[in-house]
């Protein structure tokens, strides 16, 4: 039981598909603004992950190699287009915030990434497990995002106004930087490093040194 | 079989392909009438919000009852009966060469392109007669165009109300056309005086001490393109390319 607790558990922190992999940055940024669509995005994206892995993996032993991404692109654009089409008959209000970025769940690397790299060679059980614990860690970063852009973006959290916004005459100047594209960079920016100080081992080898001047008129 | 043969390549593509498209199809067939369900039931929702109609914790189905929809002829602005309201997508027509027209640049202020030849226009009427009717608009903002309603009181000149429902402006400057307070601003403003349309929304606040603050409007801070296109869209809508006649109409009651 402990490995299934490992595949869930570690892609929150240890192995973070955003933070740690660099990947599904551009819904990131996307659909942050308020916590409501953030989460709507990640159980959508979770969901997608969880079942696209399971479904690959149950076939596995029968993808042919030379169109196997192919195949899991074909599951993983089915299982998106069912999600949309779920939300679009039972959450319209926030299917319509979301637009496109359900649909572009299908190009989402996290969901791409985990298909071909775990799914592909561990059994279905194990694979649905980390479709979710890849989800989770996706679904972290995006509800902290969320959570400070919408506050100080919009003074409110899950859509409650928490901060009287100066625009309907509170005292709050919201910061219109934080429902732009830009802040999420910079936000996911931070929370790369605050993770890189708790956990040391992610951070990279420099790719080089830069050694000594070793000109000999320069050197004291 | 072996997994690398051509035989069982197709027939894993082949069996994929069929399995997934009915998946999704069926999806998509059971799932259709809620989905129209929904897509009509939010246009009602944002007309009924656009004329401050909008009431919270009613059905908004018996909220709608009180609206009856009409179609308007925009060449002669009288209502025609050509189509039947329920069965005619205005979205559609007005990409339709044979139910639109092709504006030139000089009209087409909203930079709407085409036009529709026909209009819905949604009427409230009382015991009284006319309550309010809510007109459709359309115009380009910054980014892409924007769709919503603006509504008239009785006397066909004041502001019930006004509201989009799809837009991209962009969220913090433009995005505040959904502003709550803002849109409550138009509220009681006058579109015209006597037969020509006055309704402005200037740059920067309105100084209610100084003339014709009555038809003046709060620009959007930070948001100059959005604020022109809003302008430009609302002066098309009302103007005499688009409902002024049925206004016109309306108020000899020649509609």
């Amino acid at each position: 039981m402990s490995k299934t607790k490992d595949i869930l558990l570690e892609p929150i922190a240890s192995n973070n598909p955003i933070a740690l992999q660099i990947l599904g940055i551009c819904s990131a940024l996307a659909v942050t603004t308020s916590m409501k669509v953030a989460f709507v995005m990640c159980l959508a994206l979770t969901i997608v992950s969880a079942f696209s892995n399971l479904f690959v993996s149950l076939i596995r032993h029968h993808i042919p190699n030379s169109i196997r991404i192919i195949v899991q692109m074909t599951i993983i654009a089915s299982m998106v287009i069912m999600v949309d089409q779920v939300l679009k008959a039972v959450a319209y209000d926030i299917s319509k915030q979301l637009s496109v970025f359900v649909g572009l769940i299908i190009t989402n690397c996290i969901v791409m990434g985990r298909c071909e790299a775990f799914a592909m060679k561990n059994p279905p059980l194990p694979s649905f497990f980390d479709g979710i614990g890849n989800g989770l860690g996706y679904s972290v970063i995006l509800m902290l995002l969320a959570f400070i852009r919408e506050l100080f973006g919009a003074g409110k959290i899950w859509g409650v106004q928490v901060l009287p916004v100066s625009t309907e005459g509170g005292w709050y100047i919201a910061n219109g930087m934080m429902l732009m594209p830009p802040s999420a960079f910079f936000l996911i920016g931070l929370f790369i490093w605050a993770l890189r100080v708790w956990k040391t081992e992610q951070v990279e080898k420099p790719d080089f040194k830069i050694t000594a001047n070793s000109r000999k008129s320069e050197v004291a | 079989m072996a997994n690398e043969s051509v035989s069982k390549t197709f027939t894993v593509a082949l069996t994929l392909c069929i399995v997934c498209a009915v998946v999704v199809s069926s999806a998509a067939v059971f799932l259709r009438p809620a989905q129209e369900a929904n897509k009509l039931l939010d246009l009602k929702t944002n007309i009924l919000a656009s004329a401050g109609l909008l009431e919270e914790g009613v059905d908004v189905e018996t909220q709608f009852e009180k609206i009856s929809v009409k179609l308007v002829d925009m060449d002669t602005g009288r209502y025609t009966d050509a189509i039947d309201p329920a069965n005619y997508d205005q979205r559609k027509a007005s990409a339709d060469p044979a139910l639109s027209v092709a504006l030139g640049a000089d009209d087409d202020i909203a930079k709407i392109k085409r036009r529709a030849n026909y209009s819905k226009v949604y009427v409230v009427e009382n015991e009284l007669g006319l309550e309010k009717v809510i007109l459709p608009i359309k115009g380009y903002g910054l980014w892409s165009t924007l769709y919503g309603f603006i509504a008239l009181e009785s006397d066909l000149k004041t502001v019930a109300g006004i509201g989009f429902y799809e837009h991209t402006e962009t969220p913090g400057l433009g995005g505040e056309v959904d502003n709550p307070k803002w849109k409550s601003s138009w509220i009681g403003k006058q579109a015209y005086s006597g037969d020509s349309y006055v309704l402005e929304v200037i740059k920067g606040k309105v100084d209610p001490s100084r003339g014709g603050a009555e038809s003046k409007i709060d620009g959007l801070a930070g948001a100059t393109l959005t604020t022109k296109g809003v302008d430009n869209l609302v002066r098309y809508w009302l103007g005499n390319q688009g409902f002024k006649p049925f206004i016109e109409n309306l108020k000899t009651g020649e509609a």
